[in-house]
C-alpha cells in the first residue's frame, strides 16, 4: 500500500534561515499521525509544503503517492488543509462558503455531502448565517468543514485546538476520531501534548527544522526510564532524604528516580531511616516530559 | 458514496469573484456610476460653451466615451487588486491556494471578473449618459474592442499590484501614483491636441491614451491616432502585463513561498 505521506530529504531554506534541514518522514494509510514541536521548529513548513503553500528548497514530498510540485493537482485533491489561523471570507454564508470550496476542486454537485459534514459539525443551524456573524469556535469548525468538502484521504490538521473551548475541543476530537475511523489519515500538529499522547498512534517530534524522535507514544515514554515513587510518609523523612524529594500538592514525598530498579532502593533507604511509608504510587513520565527532555537534549548537544 | 468526476475549478473561482462585488453592489456599481455621472454634469456643464475638440460633437458628447473609459478601467483595477490585497490581508487567499487550481486558471478567474465589473460600470455610464447626451455610435466594434482590451489591461495590473501589496496603503499608493495620473493625463477631459508639443509627445507614452483614444474613435469616427496604431499598443501592452503577471503566478511570487 501506497503511503499516505512519504516525504524524503526534505529541506527548505529561507535566505540564511534553514526551515527544515532534510526531513524523512513516512506516514502510512489510516495513521493518526501527530507532529510535535516548540514554535519555530518548521512543523508548519513542513505541512505547508504538503499543502502546496511552500516550495521545498530540495527534497521531495508526496501524499498518496502524488508529488506535492509536479503532481499538485493530484495531490490536492487528496489532502486536506486546515490552516493554523482563524481564516474566513467576510462576503459568504456557511454555506455559500463551503459550496465554493467544493466549486474550486470542481466538484459542482455536492450538497449531500456538504449538508452531511455540517450535520456532523453542528452547523446546520448555521448554514446561512454570514461568516462574520459566527463565534471563533463556528469559524473553526467552518474551517474543518471546508477541508472535508473533497473528501480527502489525509486530513491535515495545523493547531485545530488553539483557542478553542473545552466543550468544543471535545466535540472536535470525537468527529475527527471518527474520520480515523472511517480510514482517513490524520496529521495534527498540536501543543497539547496530552492530546497528542491520547490520540496520535505515532509521534514525529521536530527540532529546529528536523526530525529528532520519531515513534509511538507509548514508545517514546518507555525510552525514558525514569519513574516516580510519590510516598506519604508519617512524619518528617530526614533532612538527607527530604532533600532528593519534591512534595506535590497532595503533600507527597516525590522522589525522581532513573529506573524501575531504584525503587526497592529508595525503598530501604526510607525504612532504614525509619519513615512508615503510608500512601505509595510509581508513575511513568509522560509525553510532555519526555517532550521536553528531547528537545532539552538536544539544546544541549 | 460515488461522488462527480471532478472538473476544474476555474468556473467558480470566477463566480465567487463576480458574487463578491455583485454582493456589494451599491458600492461596486453604482457608486462609480454616479461619480462619472458627477464629472459629466460638471464639467459639461462649465465646459461645454468654451471648448470644441471635434467638429460637429459637443464636449459634453466628447466627454462621455472618455468617462466610460475611466470608469471602466479604475472598476477593473479596483476588482482584482482589492479582491486580492482584502484576501491576503485577511488570509482567506488560502482558500484559493490550497486547491488544485492552476497559475492560468487563477489569472483567468480574478482577470475576467475585473472586466466583467468594469464593464458593467462601463454600460452603466453610458445608458445613464445617453439619457441626456445625445451621443453618436460610428464603429461599434472598436468600442467593444477596446472596452475588453482595456480592462483585460487593468484587470492584469490589478492582479500585480494585488500580488504585490502587502497592506491597503501599498495598494493605496499604486492607484493614486500610478493608475489616477495615467488615466487623468490620457485625455479623458481633453484632446492631447490642445497640449503644448511636449506634453503631446510625453501623452504618446501613456499607454492608457491608446485605449481612450481609440475607444472615443468608435463613438465618433474621429481620433487624435489611427485606432489600428492604438489598438495595437493595447494589444502589446496586455500581451507583455500578461506575460509577466503569469511568470509571477507561476513562481508563486509573494503567494507560494
Amino acid at each position: 500500500m501506497i503511503p499516505a505521506i512519504d516525504i524524503t530529504g526534505l529541506t527548505k531554506r529561507y535566505r540564511a534561515l534553514e526551515a527544515l534541514g532534510g526531513v524523512d518522514l513516512q506516514i502510512r494509510q489510516g495513521e493518526f499521525f501527530g507532529l510535535l514541536g516548540p514554535n519555530g521548529a518548521g512543523k508548519t513548513t513542513l505541512i505547508s509544503i504538503l499543502a502546496g503553500l511552500v516550495r521545498p528548497t530540495s527534497g521531495s514530498a508526496r501524499v498518496m503517492g502524488h508529488d506535492v510540485v509536479t503532481e499538485y493537482r493530484a495531490a490536492r485533491r487528496m489532502l486536506g488543509v486546515v490552516p493554523q489561523e482563524l481564516v474566513f471570507d467576510p462576503f459568504f454564508s456557511v454555506r455559500e462558503t463551503l459550496r465554493i470550496q467544493s466549486g474550486y476542486f470542481g466538484l459542482k454537485k455536492n450538497d449531500d455531502w456538504i449538508d452531511e459534514v455540517m450535520h456532523h459539525l453542528n452547523l446546520t443551524d448555521k448554514a446561512d448565517a454570514n461568516m462574520r456573524a459566527l463565534s471563533g469556535g463556528m469559524k473553526r469548525r467552518v474551517l474543518v468543514a471546508q477541508a472535508l468538502v473533497h473528501r480527502p484521504p489525509v486530513i491535515v490538521l495545523d493547531e485545530p485546538t488553539a483557542g478553542v473551548d473545552v466543550e468544543l475541543r471535545q466535540g472536535l476530537w470525537t468527529f475527527i476520531r471518527r474520520l480515523n475511523a472511517d480510514g482517513h489519515t490524520i496529521v495534527l500538529t498540536t501543543h497539547y501534548l496530552e492530546e497528542a499522547e491520547t490520540m496520535c498512534n505515532r509521534i514525529g517530534m521536530l527540532k529546529q527544522g528536523r526530525l529528532v524522535a520519531l515513534d509511538t507514544p507509548a514508545n517514546l515514554i518507555r525510552r525514558f526510564h525514569t519513574v516516580y515513587l510519590k510516598v506519604r510518609l508519617e512524619g518528617e523523612p530526614p533532612a538527607a532524604l527530604a532533600a532528593r524529594a519534591s512534595v506535590d500538592e497532595a503533600g507527597r514525598h516525590c522522589f525522581k528516580l532513573d529506573n524501575y530498579g531504584d525503587v526497592e532502593g529508595m525503598l530501604g533507604a526510607l525504612r532504614a531511616a525509619g519513615c512508615r511509608i503510608v500512601e505509595m504510587e510509581v508513575a511513568q513520565p509522560d509525553l510532555e516530559e519526555v517532550f521536553v527532555n528531547i528537545m532539552g537534549g538536544q539544546a544541549q548537544q | 458514496m460515488k461522488h462527480d468526476e471532478p472538473g476544474s475549478g476555474f468556473g467558480t473561482l470566477l463566480y465567487k469573484e463576480l458574487l463578491r462585488f455583485w454582493k456589494v453592489s451599491f458600492q461596486t456599481i453604482a457608486a462609480p456610476i454616479l461619480t462619472a455621472m458627477l464629472y459629466l454634469l460638471i464639467f459639461g456643464h462649465v465646459l461645454e460653451e468654451h471648448v470644441q475638440v471635434y467638429e460637429n460633437v459637443s464636449y459634453t458628447a466628447f466627454l462621455v466615451p472618455g468617462l466610460v473609459m475611466m470608469s471602466m478601467l479604475q472598476n477593473a483595477f479596483a476588482n482584482s487588486s482589492s479582491s486580492l490585497i482584502q484576501s491576503k490581508v485577511t488570509g482567506n487567499l488560502v482558500f484559493v491556494l490550497l486547491p488544485p487550481l492552476s497559475y492560468l486558471e487563477f489569472y483567468g478567474g480574478y482577470v475576467i471578473a475585473a472586466m466583467i465589473r468594469g464593464l458593467i460600470v462601463g454600460l452603466g455610464v453610458l445608458l445613464v449618459s445617453i439619457g441626456f447626451v445625445d451621443l453618436r455610435l460610428e464603429h461599434p466594434l472598436w468600442v467593444i474592442l477596446f472596452a475588453l482590451g482595456g480592462t483585460a489591461i487593468l484587470g492584469t495590473l490589478g492582479v500585480i499590484a494585488g500580488i504585490w501589496a502587502d497592506k491597503f496603503d501599498q495598494l493605496a499608493a499604486f492607484q493614486n501614483f500610478i493608475v489616477m495620473p495615467l488615466t487623468f493625463l490620457a485625455g479623458v477631459f481633453y484632446s492631447i491636441h490642445s497640449l503644448p508639443a511636449f506634453w503631446q509627445d510625453l501623452s504618446h507614452l501613456n499607454p492608457f491614451f491608446y485605449m481612450i483614444d481609440g475607444f472615443r474613435y468608435g463613438f465618433f469616427g474621429i481620433s487624435d491616432v489611427d485606432p489600428r496604431l492604438s489598438f495595437a499598443v493595447v494589444l502589446l501592452f496586455n500581451t507583455a502585463l500578461t506575460a509577466t503577471t503569469l511568470a509571477l503566478l507561476k513562481r508563486g511570487y509573494k503567494l507560494r513561498h
